[in-house]
């Protein structure tokens, strides 16, 4: 029944300090050829002695530390990821191999303009490409991430609207919106109204129309949002809102379901921002870095943070005289490193790739869904984009949630889909395969999946009580947030330290 | 795979959408190249930049050789393509590699609790500044002018927003020190918090537990910043702050124009609850064996939106993973030994030349350029494949003649009498 895999000896591990005994050491520095300093003469009080427990190990404890830890996870190069929303593509090797190149991964961001001539020109091709793909006028690649691109966004609108005489007082966020929406409207200085979606998952039309007044700086939109679904009123949605002189925000999280065949900036969104670690292939690496681009029609881009580039003779230099600029959001010129492995990516593709990886992944997400609609309550009959949403209905009529067969999906080998999200579905099992999956994993996933609703008919208790197969069984997580134990202290964990 | 969604061409599978929102031509975008074009192009670009020069910039990001392990453990595909550890049975390896690297950076500050990591220091400032006003209830961030100007920049789109304030106490134009007089004068029952940063935008030390003492005086919180982590592994942890907020490029992050870098915030545990971003802890799995998860996630915007501490999700566990296996190479001993090559090298440099500050200093400092632009000195040096330091005026225009010098252990001997025979002649 599990065909993906099955158990195998892997390594138990200590932390490092459990490791440790002075003396030991994996570092070698080169003999200095300066005359030493002692550090108590030139600083007095302020050398410290030395950094209590720290760790010493040696080089092979080191490698083996982290490589039996790497064991003990999963990723993209092990199989098929469908967390919906994360969008968790394969990350191709290239990108790794170019963001190293060291002519860009040493350049310091004050070396003069003159021998940055390289960087900046990355940087510029990929603002051109991204307004290319959005639709936009303008980009700015400083966010560091998708947050603090939603950020950025949300101060550009209220930056624009207040010289237009009213920053106003409320974003508009619908009730399956990202919980990143709502957070930053706030951070932004903004009131928060949540919008009910429609029976089809979409956003109500006519609660929009009541809910948009002068009062409205922006509606926060993911399109296609989190059911996987297209806006199909995204017109009249905009034009709601463009009518009293509010804008639109889009969250792109889900870029990936549009690229190449169709744009925001063609159907009204006035602001967004990208996550490049999602439809650009740049790594999540457990959890960042990402970056965040934010992409603007022409109204709002006096008011994007600076520098901008500007070309200049036949280069390119660094205009910091933005007098409506935002301000900074972030040192420098955002993550460089993670803007070079987009761009790498969009040269790999080229526009005819882009729009197939666009295709592809609404293949495979529809392929899903179909295959799992007769053992699983689809949330929304409304066609699938880029992911399809289930509901534990079925399942809960067991007593099992969507929790626990995602729980379940790890004995299978596969790491479970996207859980209790988005919160309007109840129980719901968000799945996003990506385009780069062949039909074999996604054949393999959809049978594990098909084979837990099973169980849950025969024997629910399997299901409840998984994982069994994995090296960690089920996380108490409860104790965690009661208790926190949040770093190692000598003497304290040495109990449990057996593992 | 078509027939099964019920469909016979891919278009149908977008027929959904309305004509209006359809793009009607391909992207202009040139057709896709190979891996040897794309290495290529990337190549050309690295070698328009100033690719294989000595540098003495500093100002926040630093030249520190990168322990070859540190990218094989990055490189891992365990690690460089799994998820943020929100299923923790299947990802109890990035858990632990978090906790540990909390661990560490609670060593290296003196604080009690640190999370998962930040963005960079440049976005850890007004995180930290917008953590102090949730504790204190107070609107007002008073800032050390002697903080790298750029962060002070992004506190201020932070504030503008936010409906806090941001304001500036000044230097001690003799030693390169926040000047506490001005400081004292400034503070007020308003104050949420004191911001400095040590060793400073200068490479000065500050005396961060003065700074501290005036702070809480006023009932106000001490936040201490440090862009240059190397510092910690000679300077006393900063344990009279409240909050300490920091940029870790220093630990095997390269330079890369700038980013991705990764920040941290550090604090005491009784702010533990206000702390914002990703947090791992320590609990047990069914079998009753140690397992590690994502904790306190109930201060986050996934479960608490609109109410929650900050609207961070990602942070850069990548790169905090690269800073946990740099601090795993040289350990206690060796971040002493490198951190003790760094004060010397500086030393050694500065000896030779006008430092403009006679605050105490770590790796970085500020020389008088004497009757030359730091310009002209830069050019000069340029031509001997050597970037100079970073000319002053362009953050302080009282600084007009000076320019900010770094020496690392990466900084060879010749190319430090090259700096000094450039500034001398």
């Amino acid at each position: 029944m599990i065909r993906k895999v099955r158990s195998h000896i892997n390594q138990n591990e200590t932390l490092l300090f459990e490791q440790s005994s002075p003396g030991k050491r994996a570092y070698q520095l080169p003999a200095l050829d300066v005359p030493p300093v002692d550090a108590a003469s030139v600083l007095g009080s302020d050398a410290r002695t030395e950094i209590e427990d720290f760790p010493e190990v040696s080089e092979v404890e080191v490698i083996r530390h982290f490589t039996r830890l790497s064991t003990w996870n999963y990723g993209i190069d092990l199989g098929l990821f469908p967390l919906g929303s994360c969008t968790m593509k394969y990350n191709p090797r290239i990108n790794e191999v170019v963001a190293r190149e060291p002519g860009l991964a040493w350049a310091h961001p004050y070396q003069p303009e003159s021998l940055s001539q390289g960087c900046m020109e990355v940087l510029a091709l990929l603002e051109e490409y991204l307004c290319e793909i959005f639709g936009m006028d303008a980009v700015t690649l400083q966010p560091a991430a998708g947050a603090h691109g939603e950020f950025t966004g949300i101060m550009l609108i209220r930056s624009y609207l207040e010289s237009q005489g009213n920053p106003r007082k409320k974003v508009l966020c619908p009730d399956s919106a990202h919980g990143t929406n709502p957070a930053t409207a706030i951070i932004a200085g903004y009131e928060v109204e949540n919008i009910k979606s429609n029976e089809k998952g979409m956003v109500d039309v006519e609660a929009l129309a009541k809910a948009v007044n002068e009062d409205v700086a922006a509606l926060m939109l993911t399109n296609p949002n989190t059911v996987g679904v297209f806006e199909e009123q995204i017109l009249t949605i905009a034009s709601i809102l463009h009518e009293k002189g509010a804008q639109i925000y889009m969250d792109g999280a889900n870029m990936n379901a549009l690229v190449g065949i169709s744009r925001p900036g063609d159907f009204g969104v006035d602001v967004m921002h990208s996550n490049l670690h999602k439809t650009f292939s740049t790594p999540h690496g457990g959890g960042g870095p990402g970056s965040g681009p934010v992409g603007v029609r022409k109204h709002l881009e006096p008011f994007l943070p600076g520098p901008r580039l500007k070309k200049a003779g036949g280069g390119w230099t660094w205009d910091y005289d933005r007098p409506k600029s935002i301000g900074r959001v972030r040192a420098f010129y955002g993550n460089f490193g993670v803007l070079v492995r987009a761009l790498a990516y969009i040269m790999a593709h080229g526009g005819p790739g882009l729009r197939n990886a666009t295709l592809d992944a609404l293949l495979t997400a529809n392929y899903v869904r179909a295959r799992l609609e007769p053992y699983y309550q689809i949330a929304y009959q409304a066609p699938s984009m880029h992911e399809c949403v289930f509901s534990d209905d079925r399942q809960a009529a067991k007593g099992v949630r969507t929790g626990d067969i995602a729980k379940r999906l790890l004995d299978y080998g596969f790491h479970p889909y996207t859980v209790s999200f988005p919160m309007i579905v109840r129980g719901a099992l968000m799945i996003e395969p990506t385009e780069t999956e062949p039909k074999q994993e996604l054949d393999l996933f959809c049978d594990a999946l098909i084979s837990i609703a099973g169980e849950i008919e025969e024997n629910p208790q399997l299901v409840l009580k998984a994982p069994h197969g994995t090296r960690t069984s089920r996380v108490d997580e409860v104790t965690a947030a009661r208790k926190p134990v949040v770093r190692w202290r000598r003497n304290e964990t040495a109990s449990k330290a057996a593992d | 795979m078509l027939a099964v969604c019920g469909h016979s061409t891919l278009e149908e599978l977008y027929s959904q959408l309305p004509d209006e929102a359809l793009l009607k031509r391909p992207l202009n975008i040139p057709a896709g190249i190979s891996e040897y074009e794309i290495t290529s192009y990337f190549q050309q670009r690295g070698q328009e930049n100033a690719s294989g020069y000595a540098s003495f910039l500093g100002a926040g990001v630093y030249r520190h050789y990168r322990p070859v392990l540190c990218d094989v453990v990055v490189s891992r595909g365990e690690f460089l393509t799994s998820y943020t550890p929100y299923q923790a049975e299947m990802a109890q390896g990035t858990l632990m590699t978090i906790f540990e690297f909390q661990t560490m950076i609670c060593q290296l500050t003196g604080m009690e609790v640190a999370n998962a990591s930040m963005y960079d220091a440049s976005t850890a400032v007004p995180e930290a500044a917008m953590m102090a006003a949730r504790i204190t209830g107070r609107p007002r961030f008073l800032v050390a002018s002697s903080v790298h100007p750029e962060y002070r920049e992004v506190l201020d789109t932070y504030a503008r927003n936010s409906r806090t304030q941001v304001a500036t106490f000044g230097y001690d134009a003799a030693t390169g020190e926040c000047d506490l007089k001005d400081l004292d004068a400034k503070l007020d029952d308003h104050t949420a918090c004191v911001i400095v940063q040590s060793p400073n935008f200068f490479g000065v030390i500050e005396k961060v537990s003065a700074a501290a003492e005036l702070a809480h005086k006023r009932g106000a919180l001490l936040v201490m910043l440090f862009s240059e982590a190397v510092s910690l592994g000679m300077l006393q942890p900063p344990k009279s702050a409240d909050i300490v907020a920091g940029e870790l490029q220093s630990f095997a992050i390269s330079p890369s124009y700038g980013g991705p870098f990764a920040g941290i915030i550090a604090t005491k545990e009784k702010f533990m609850r206000q702390i914002p971003g990703r947090l791992a802890g320590e609990t047990t799995d069914a079998g009753g064996r140690r397992a590690y998860c994502l904790t306190l996630s109930t201060r986050e915007q996934h479960i608490r939106r609109e109410k929650a501490t900050s609207n961070i999700c990602t942070n850069q566990a990548l790169i905090a993973l690269l800073a946990t296996v740099f601090m795993s190479v040289y350990g206690k001993q060796g971040l002493r030994e490198l951190a003790e090559q760094n004060l010397a090298k500086a030393h050694y440099l500065a000896g030779a030349l006008d430092r403009r500050f006679t605050g105490k200093f770590f790796n970085e400092f500020v020389v008088r350029t004497n009757g030359k632009s730091p310009g002209q000195i830069n050019g000069a040096l340029e031509n001997q494949r050597i970037i100079g330091g970073l000319d002053l005026a362009r953050f302080y225009p009282e600084l007009r003649g000076c320019m900010l010098v770094c020496a690392t252990e990466m900084s060879r001997r010749e190319d430090m009498d090259a700096l000094i025979q450039a500034v001398r002649a």
